[in-house]
């Protein structure tokens, strides 16, 4: 049997104005035309979103979780990038 | 709200094409070329069931004039209730039909008659349908030599459907030889650049000039009345 | 293939461990994870046979969305007003839906839809049973929306928070959408029921034929259930199959009442003891039966959705084509040729 599998798209979502789009989930597609058409009547048939972006998922390129320690860890430990870290007088206001 | 006698026949014009065509995009279901076909198809065929309804309940209840009209009472296009066929059938159907509508609505939707609040919501409906059935007219005509034929043959065998859509229906205001002339360019423009010829050859039935919109159907419209209508008239009088 | 390609590919995108030792660590890992109710997410290392569960499991679920759109498809054009009508359409076209979003779950772990498709075509994936039981009458539309989606929210619910992230979110949105279809199906039997006698007849004969198989859509007994244990241990399931089965019914009884239908089962009642229902012996033969290919609709089921598939197969090749053409007259990338899916798994998504 010939296979002829469409490839695979990534579903980006922005639900309303203000906000940014997100992942909603994948679906197969000949071309971007056609997988943002697949889009809509996919992920906002309830009315779910008001814009859509389409990704070749190959297109995509992620961070790998071996890589998980030096991506995100030095992250953690510099507090004093956080407005909590700071110990403001009782009364002060507006900081 | 109850609409004038010019205006019903034109609401049942419309209504019945939208209920006939629906019903027959429905057939798909569990059938389309691929699962995201089968979620398209379906969001067409309730957009234009959606749009049957308020058309019919303008002139009666809608259940009573979907499942209690004989076949002669239908005032649909011959081309909505053409069976699908194979998925070429279907989008030739729909790039015919869809192509119409949306030009209809817009027209519609820009005048002041009782159709204009309606319009106004199916003109946005109907142009994703005439985009749905563009973008597969494309890849079907200009696909591999297998689609590119299935997609002639469907052109050429609905083609004789397509006049009766301009004739005048009574209450409907618009202007039938602007949309026709308007219908022709997009639908050969669109065929261009599938790489498509026109197809040639009478757009009418020798006998069948406004058949649909005066009560004369095709065969299998009578089978498709009987298997949408026969559990509902099996029932007479009960709700559901 | 296609296929085994892809799977390769998500094996490596993944850790490759070397060494025994760094296979325990990540064994380590991953347990820990799964035990503090951290997600696994597509590319974290994961057992070779927690991966093949799940594919196993979340294909089952995608092709029983699927194979589940016929006995309901089958009465969208006979609906008996247009209201049904609409709500019948946008039910099934939402089983479509979710059998997309399912597939795109399974693709996580690098199996494609082509190859699951194969494998429900050639039957060495199964569906669920219940779909294999035919719709006669309406009132099954009914039936099937209330104690087959019922049933099958009562199992979705704590998939919800399946230790495997793609699933999960899967599940969410298919639970959101689900909830629509309990109601619509208890809403056409109760109007069904209140209706003629006929309808209401109708309705009975609907609920007599599918409340045993629903109770059998939880699976055997959990003293038979061969993947149960291991499954909770990984948090893919959640609660034993006999623990979700009483659930089940103890929601169902009042419902039945408020139906002013009977369920078919002379050993149902109350035990005030337990705090639960009794309910009659389940007759696990034809749950057998129906499993291996005996039931009413197994081969027609199949033979449909085969069919479909073939008769698209044309549709699929034009767009592909289409594409690969407008790529190289474009020169963009994205091309959809044969196998393009090799590589694709969807791996990016985390």
């Amino acid at each position: 049997m010939t296979t002829t599998d469409w490839p695979l798209w990534e579903v980006f979502v922005r639900s309303r104005r203000g906000l940014s789009h997100t992942h909603a989930g994948s679906l197969h597609a000949p071309d971007a035309e056609m997988a943002l058409r697949n889009a809509r009547d996919l992920y906002t048939r309830r009315g779910e979103g008001i814009s859509l972006w389409v990704v070749p998922a190959t297109a995509i390129t992620a961070s790998s979780p071996d890589e998980k320690d030096p991506f995100f860890e030095p992250a953690a430990d510099k507090p004093y990038r956080h407005p909590t870290f700071y110990e403001i007088p009782e009364g002060v206001q507006h900081l | 709200m109850t609409a004038t006698v010019p205006a019903t026949t034109a609401a049942l014009a419309l209504g019945d094409d939208a209920l006939v065509l629906s019903h027959r995009l429905a057939e798909w279901a569990g059938h389309a070329p691929v699962l995201e076909e089968e979620v398209a198809l379906a969001n067409i065929a309730l957009d234009l069931l959606g749009q049957a309804r308020v058309l019919l309940s303008l002139c009666g209840d809608e259940d009573e004039l979907a499942y209690l009209r004989e076949e002669r009472a239908f005032r649909n296009l011959q081309l909505a209730e053409q069976p699908n066929g194979d998925f070429a059938h279907t989008i030739a159907r729909q790039l015919y039909f869809s192509t119409y509508q949306h030009l209809l609505y817009a027209e519609l939707a820009a005048g002041e008659g009782p159709f204009a609040p309606l319009a106004g919501k199916a003109v946005k409906e109907t142009a994703y349908h005439r985009d749905h059935a563009e973008q597969w007219t494309l890849r079907l005509g200009d696909g591999t030599e297998e689609s590119r034929e299935r997609m002639l043959t469907a052109l050429t065998a609905l083609w004789r459907y397509t006049g009766e859509m301009f004739q005048p229906v009574a209450g409907l205001d618009a202007d039938m030889a602007l949309l026709e002339t308007r219908w022709l360019e997009s639908v050969t423009a669109v065929l261009t650049r599938a790489g498509l010829p026109l197809p040639e050859g009478p757009r009418t039935g020798a006998w069948s000039a406004g058949a649909g919109r005066q009560g004369l159907h095709t065969e299998s419209f009578g089978r498709m009345l009987a298997e949408m209508q026969h559990l509902h008239r099996s029932h007479p009088g009960a709700t559901w | 293939m296609a296929t085994a390609a892809a799977h390769r590919t998500a094996r490596t995108g993944a850790d490759a461990p070397d060494t025994a030792t760094d296979t325990a660590a990540l064994q380590h890992a991953f347990d820990t994870a799964v035990a503090a109710e951290e997600r696994i997410e597509p590319r974290d290392w994961m057992p070779d046979a927690y991966r093949a569960t799940l594919v196993r499991q979340i294909a089952q679920h995608a092709h029983s969305e699927i194979i589940g759109m016929q006995p309901e498809a089958n009465w969208i054009t006979r609906a008996p007003s247009l209201r049904r009508k609409a709500i019948l359409m946008a039910k099934v076209q939402d089983e479509a839906g979710h059998g997309l979003y399912l597939y795109s779950a399974a693709e996580t772990l690098g199996t494609g839809r082509d190859e699951l498709l194969d494998k429900l075509h050639s039957g060495r994936q199964k569906y669920s049973s219940i779909f294999n039981y035919p719709t006669l009458t309406w009132a099954d539309v009914g039936a099937i929306g209330w104690l087959v989606d019922g049933a099958a929210i009562t199992n979705q619910v704590p998939l919800c928070r399946c230790s495997y992230g793609p699933y999960a979110r899967a599940m969410v949105r298919i639970c959101k959408e689900e909830s629509f279809h309990q109601r619509q199906g208890y809403e056409l039997l109760l109007a069904l029921s209140n209706g003629t006698e006929a309808q209401h007849a109708m309705a009975q004969d609907a609920v007599d034929r599918w409340w045993w198989p629903s109770l059998m859509m939880f699976g055997p007994p959990d003293d038979e259930s061969q993947h149960s244990a291991q499954s909770m241990e990984w948090k893919i399931k959640r609660h034993s199959n006999d623990e979700l089965r009483q659930r089940f019914v103890d929601i169902c009884v009042p419902q039945a009442a408020s139906l002013g239908l009977t369920l078919p089962d002379p050993d149902l009642k109350w035990n005030e003891e337990r705090g639960q229902h009794d309910f009659g012996a389940i007759d696990w033969s034809e749950f057998r039966d129906v499993l291996k290919g005996n039931g009413p609709c197994n081969e027609q089921r199949i033979t449909q959705r085969r069919r479909a598939h073939d008769e698209g197969a044309w549709v699929r090749e034009a767009a592909a084509a289409h594409a690969a053409k407008h790529a190289r007259a474009t020169g963009t990338t994205t091309t959809a040729t044969t196998t393009a899916t090799t590589g694709t798994t969807g791996e990016a998504r985390a």
